[in-house]
């Protein structure tokens, strides 16, 4: 008898995120969130989950600097029940839990995958990075897509001085537009130097106050489930 | 008992068992030197039997074994009558203390000795080990305190085994004292603190209802072990402290005599 | 030392060298290691670790008692003992749910690594056999079989990582100089050597007599700071 874990487990272990299992199955779309302290990946994963919640099933992974406090803070907004937000201590190094090693994450979100096989398997898992600065990007390990979340507030120059998250994540976000005219962000500009960075990879514009300002994010991510569908 | 040059060697027996008519008998109580038993009366189904100190031990190079073979559905509560002294020897070798515990189906063993006591210049090293039947029920505490009231301590070791079914269900050994392995009084070992105590609790009854893990205290931690039992891990500055927070554990815990059989 | 011929299942002599070795003992081998702090966030928080010189002593301890006990079990699953029996043999020596969790959680982590890295059989029967996750030891033992490492090798593994690990977190969590943490595992080496080697004989030890041989060496504090630095609502490190 071993009371530790009563239950027998399915075997998993796979080492890659392929998109197919061996049984055939289809795995969730993993979507990261990451970009410096403060800039709102919190509030626009909340956002996202109250978008998206009737339409597929969700799951969330956070990675706080501490262990709890963003999953704590999705439990108060109650925007997902709590079996579906999961927690990853990073050892006070949240860049390398997302990008160098990658395997508590990967079982963070196995296990919700897991969770859910049965019943209403999710579609989407969205794994939030602790804050980090410019250079925190996800392995493609972990993640098929990458959102990286900027303010306006943190200076209208970010996009322009790139690094990874700017120049090379699927969708970059500047977050809390409606503080432009009050930080003297020149919002303009900031899309220009995006372009510049980025080329062809899309860049939305948010503010969070009113209820529909993640439409574009949440826009972008239906695209990617349903190409995610399509493809698998 | 034999008493060589190398130290005593003595073995203490006590085989228990149900006497039919729902109490325990004690075919076999046997003392031996500095191990005396007595059998201190019963209380419904549970023999009580005392280990006298007879003599000063264990000393250097001594080797004490006690056996306690309890068969099916037999109750037996053994407690020591004092604190046991790990003494210096003349000889400088290390004395040695191994008690063997068996229990068959159904049987209920309370094995709760007084503290062993490291006196500086001693060198001792216990062994217990109890094996157990799917249905039988352990209550052990260990308490071990190094050095007496402000002195230094020995040199004290203690692995306790537990086998239940065949399959390992506690293995743990510790060292303290001068000539232990480095850092047993550091930050990760004992910290300072001079008594170190286990009260541990086998009932198959925790199989339906495995207890949490839980903090009595400060440096007190009830743990649920992979199989039916719990262990209560505690350190503190002294043995009166220790014995406090093992009685309050075993009040949380432990079964008493009243409800022993089933 | 016996070295019988009779054993279950003889170990391959080991073909690879000290490379391979300095890959698994790599602290940046992506197996999860760096979310842990081997006690030592508690320790810290508990004031026990100030220093350099506390985080020596309590490495010391933590490498005679949990570090030993994980070299002995890696080097008899390197050797080739039965995963099942040295998993159980884990078990029985760590009675903290917390630590029983961390250990079968980092030995998942550790496998999902080493069949990317060394595919192998065994490891692929292992994942099969717990799919919750066998006790990192066993993993990490079974791993450096497929690597192509010996028993030795396993122990110096699982002995240098039960110290990398509070050392680095000390580094983090007390913005302790990374020089003198450093240090403090240069001063540790000889006793990693001593240990390696009692770690191994044990493993050949337990090829003969069972898993029960091995050693079993604990921290009282180690227990008890270990559940309850899992109970804390906010923590950096997993354990």
């Amino acid at each position: 008898m071993h009371l530790d874990h009563p239950d027998g487990y399915p075997q998993r272990h796979t080492h890659s995120a392929a998109p197919v299992r061996a049984d055939g199955s289809r795995r969730a779309l993993r979507i990261g969130l990451g970009g410096p302290v403060g800039s709102g990946k919190t509030a626009t994963v909340a956002a996202l989950c109250r978008a998206l919640r009737d339409e597929f099933s969700l799951a969330v992974v956070t990675n706080d600097i501490y262990t709890r406090e963003d999953a704590e803070f999705l439990l108060r907004e109650a925007v997902l029940p709590p079996e579906r937000i999961a927690a990853v201590e990073t050892g006070a190094c949240p860049h390398t839990a997302i990008r160098d090693d990658i395997s508590a994450n990967l079982e963070a979100v196995e296990d919700l995958e897991e969770a859910f096989r049965v019943h209403g398997p999710l579609d989407l898992v969205l794994v939030e990075s602790g804050g980090d600065n410019l250079t925190a990007t996800f392995s493609r390990g972990l993640v098929d897509a990458q959102i990286f979340v900027i303010d306006v507030a943190g200076g209208d120059d970010i996009p322009r001085k790139g690094g990874p998250g700017v120049t090379t994540s699927d969708l970059l976000v500047v977050n809390k537009t409606d503080l432009a005219p009050h930080v003297g962000s020149d919002l303009d500009r900031m899309a220009r130097d995006a372009r510049e960075q980025r080329g062809e990879l899309p860049v939305a514009f948010q503010s969070l106050r009113s209820a529909q300002g993640v439409a574009p994010v949440a826009g972008w991510v239906r695209d990617r489930l349903a190409g995610w569908t399509a493809r698998a | 008992m034999t008493a060589g040059a190398s130290g005593v060697r003595a073995h203490a027996r006590i085989t228990a068992a149900a006497d039919g008519r729902g109490g325990t008998a004690l075919p076999e109580l046997a003392g031996s030197g500095p191990l005396a038993l007595r059998r201190t009366g019963c209380d419904g189904p549970e023999a009580h039997v005392t280990l006298v100190g007879a003599m000063s031990a264990p000393l250097g190079g001594d080797r004490l074994a006690l056996t306690a073979d309890l068969g099916p559905g037999a109750a037996l509560r053994l407690t020591s009558a004092a604190a046991t002294l790990a003494l210096p020897g003349r000889c400088g070798t290390a004395a040695r203390y191994d008690v063997r515990l068996t229990l068959a189906d159904g049987a209920a063993l309370r094995w709760l000795p007084e503290p062993l006591v490291s006196v500086r210049g001693s060198e001792l090293a216990v062994s217990t080990r109890a094996e157990l039947a799917a249905s039988a029920r352990l209550l052990l505490r260990e308490e071990l305190v190094l050095g007496r009231a402000g002195e230094a301590s020995g040199l004290l070791g203690s692995r306790l085994t537990v086998v239940r079914e065949g399959r390992p269900l506690l293995d743990q050994e510790v060292c303290f004292g001068p000539g232990a392995p480095a850092g047993w009084d550091g930050p990760a070992g004992l910290a300072g603190h001079r008594a170190v105590g286990q009260l541990l609790v086998v009932d198959p009854a925790f199989a339906q209802r495995p207890p949490a893990a839980r903090e009595l205290g400060e440096h007190v931690v009830a743990a649920p072990l992979a199989g039916p039992a719990l262990l209560v891990t505690a350190v503190a500055p002294d043995a009166l402290r220790l014995r406090a927070l093992l009685d309050e554990a075993a009040g949380h815990y432990a079964w008493s005599a009243a409800c022993g059989t089933t | 030392m016996t070295d019988r011929t009779t054993s279950p299942a003889p170990a391959p002599s080991p073909a690879a060298g000290p490379a391979t070795l300095l890959v698994l003992a790599d602290g940046r081998f992506p197996a999860g290691g760096h979310a842990h702090s081997g006690g030592a966030e508690a320790a810290v928080k508990a004031g026990r670790i100030r220093d350099a010189a506390g985080l020596e002593e309590f490495c010391r301890g933590r490498l005679h008692t949990a570090g030993l006990v994980a070299a002995a079990l890696a080097a008899a699953a390197a050797l080739g003992l039965d995963p099942a029996e040295l998993d159980a043999a884990a078990d029985a020596r760590t009675p903290v749910p917390a630590l029983r969790t961390a250990s079968r959680k980092l030995g998942r982590q550790l496998l999902r690594a080493a069949r990317a890295v060394w595919p192998a059989p065994g490891l692929d029967a292992l994942a099969a056999a717990f799919p919750r996750g066998a006790h990192q030891p066993v993993v990490l033992g079974l791993t450096a079989r497929a690597a192509g490492l010996g028993p030795r090798d396993a122990a110096y593994a699982a002995l240098y990582e039960s110290v990398g690990g509070p050392a680095t977190a000390t580094v983090r969590l007390l913005g302790l100089d990374p020089f003198e943490a450093t240090a403090v595992l240069a001063r540790l080496a000889p006793a990693l050597d001593d240990l390696a080697g009692r770690a191994t004989a044990a493993a050949h030890r337990a090829r003969d007599e069972g898993a029960g041989v091995l050693p079993a060496a604990s921290a009282p504090l180690l227990d008890i700071a270990a559940h309850q630095h899992a109970q804390w609502p906010v923590r950096l490190f997993a354990s």
